[in-house]
């Protein structure tokens, strides 16, 4: 059984004269501890159907199932979602911003506190616990970001476009720490993205969408020796370029 | 004019008038901010409540408030209470307003952070809509410094009895102008003082 089941997922948005249909019969499993990538051209639903599978708001028909229950929102923490900036509240210290969510549940004393300071340390901003959002730049904050998702152990974390507020050299060092830790505890995660050297990069498999309505296209797997690599070192893989042009050709395809 | 407050100072009139009518502002003016404020989180917890008040609310705005002054003094009797909910009344509408619109500008995605963390809308509110409405609540407050002083001094031309607006109204009304200047010139010292406390706690509030 698979840990992430989502079955005939069909969206609607509905305003007062028109409905636009965003999702259309979109079915899919994503194993334990996998990392797929939602890829495609804008407006394909596919930060649509993350906001779903977060719980944000229900789907207009199909359900999703982690480790063979329903979903429901706001039951237990076990989604943890990264957005295009980091949010950071810039009113409350790095230390106050990653122990948020566990704030929220009372539990962010004792031993989760402590754990939760090491996480910082882990993403490397072990002495900024102080400082205020501002103080940092752009990729600390979104370690930062990805510090606070963490901290309350999700079982599964969904990635909306994070990196693409950086610049590259960010991007690239941001991307192999969110790989290295993702791997190293475990977790699944599923990212949006329409960076396909990203999604080849990270991920395990990769669902190419296409548009109106949003539907998967076509999955492609991430051959083992790229998946095995870090996301840097995998972009200067001999495989790298092949899969590249194997995408995009797909995704020109789809344009036309 | 100076010879004058001297000796009004020295008869203890000046004192009692004065600590009458900077009582009433600071209540008026607390009472005034506060109302407004817990009215805007009513309105942003409800939004079918606030359909419902929302045309209310702009007649309310657009009226002139010091025009309410006779009938809060029917309703209220000649006395601190009324001159107190003049000073309030002339600033919650305005508040509820703008901290109202100020809770609605908080940018959604601080609450998509909360809501993927479970928070419930009391959570919601506490962690992100008031702490992020500082700034508008503390602007609002520097208006309403003004506008308790407009509510309080029109109160106290109505009924007329005590503190620096009768005061105004007395020295008019026997042509002593040096009165009128005198209770003026308090007038302008207290707001300025009103004014920065505010800003005092403005500093405190707001870190950054």
């Amino acid at each position: 059984m698979s840990f992430l089941k989502i079955q005939d997922i069909h969206h609607t948005y509905f305003s007062n004269q028109t409905a636009a249909t965003a999702l259309a019969d979109i079915s899919l499993d994503i194993e334990k501890g996998e990392f797929v990538s939602f890829l495609g051209p804008s407006g394909c639903g596919k930060t649509t159907l993350l906001s779903i599978i977060a719980g944000l708001f229900p789907p207009t028909s199909g359900k999703i199932l982690l480790e063979n229950k329903p979903l429901k929102a706001n039951s237990d923490l076990s989604i943890g979602y990264m957005l295009q900036q980091d949010y950071l509240f810039p009113w409350k210290t790095i230390e106050e911003n990653i122990l948020l969510g566990l704030k929220l549940i009372k539990k962010d004393e004792g031993l989760e506190r402590i754990k939760t300071l090491k996480l910082l340390s882990d993403v490397g901003l072990g002495d900024t616990g102080k400082l205020y959002p501002r103080e940092l730049s752009g990729g600390m904050r979104q370690r930062a970001a990805l510090a606070r998702t963490l901290a309350v152990d999700p079982k599964i974390l969904l990635l909306d476009e994070p990196f693409s507020a950086l610049d590259y050299q960010t991007k690239l060092k941001l991307e192999d720490l969110v790989f290295e830790t993702l791997k190293s505890f475990g977790k699944t995660a599923v990212l949006v993205t329409h960076d396909i050297g990203e999604a080849i990069a990270m991920s395990d498999r990769i669902f190419l969408f296409s548009a109106n309505p949003g539907s998967v296209y076509k999955t492609f797997k991430v051959p083992d020796e790229l998946r095995e690599l870090t996301p840097f070192h995998a972009r200067n893989h001999p495989q790298y370029p092949m899969l590249f042009q194997t995408i995009w050709k797909e995704l020109e395809s789809l344009e036309y | 004019m100076w010879h004058l407050f001297i000796q009004k100072l020295g008869d203890g009139t000046l004192l009692s008038h004065s600590g009458v009518t900077l009582f009433e502002t600071v209540l008026g003016f607390i009472i005034g901010t506060l109302l407004g404020t817990i009215l805007a989180s009513l309105l942003w917890w409800s939004p079918r409540l606030s359909k419902t008040l929302d045309p209310y609310l702009v007649i309310l705005n657009a009226m002139p408030k010091v025009a309410l002054g006779p009938i809060i003094i029917v309703a209220f009797g000649p006395g601190f209470p009324s001159i107190i909910s003049m000073g309030a009344i002339i600033s919650i509408i305005i508040t509820t307003i703008v901290v109202y619109t100020a809770f609605r500008e908080v940018d959604p995605n601080y609450l998509k952070v909360l809501q993927t963390f479970g928070a419930t809308k009391t959570q919601a509110f506490r962690e992100a809509i008031l702490p992020s409405s500082f700034p508008t609540i503390i602007s609002t407050l520097k208006v309403n410094v003004g506008l308790s002083w407009v509510g309080v001094i029109v109160g106290e031309f109505l009924v007329s009895a005590k503190g620096l607006g009768y005061l105004i109204i007395y020295g008019f009304q026997v042509f002593n102008f040096t009165l009128v200047m005198l209770a003026l010139m308090i007038i302008a010292v207290f707001a300025t003082i009103m004014y920065q406390l505010v800003e005092l706690l403005e500093r405190k509030l707001i870190k950054d």
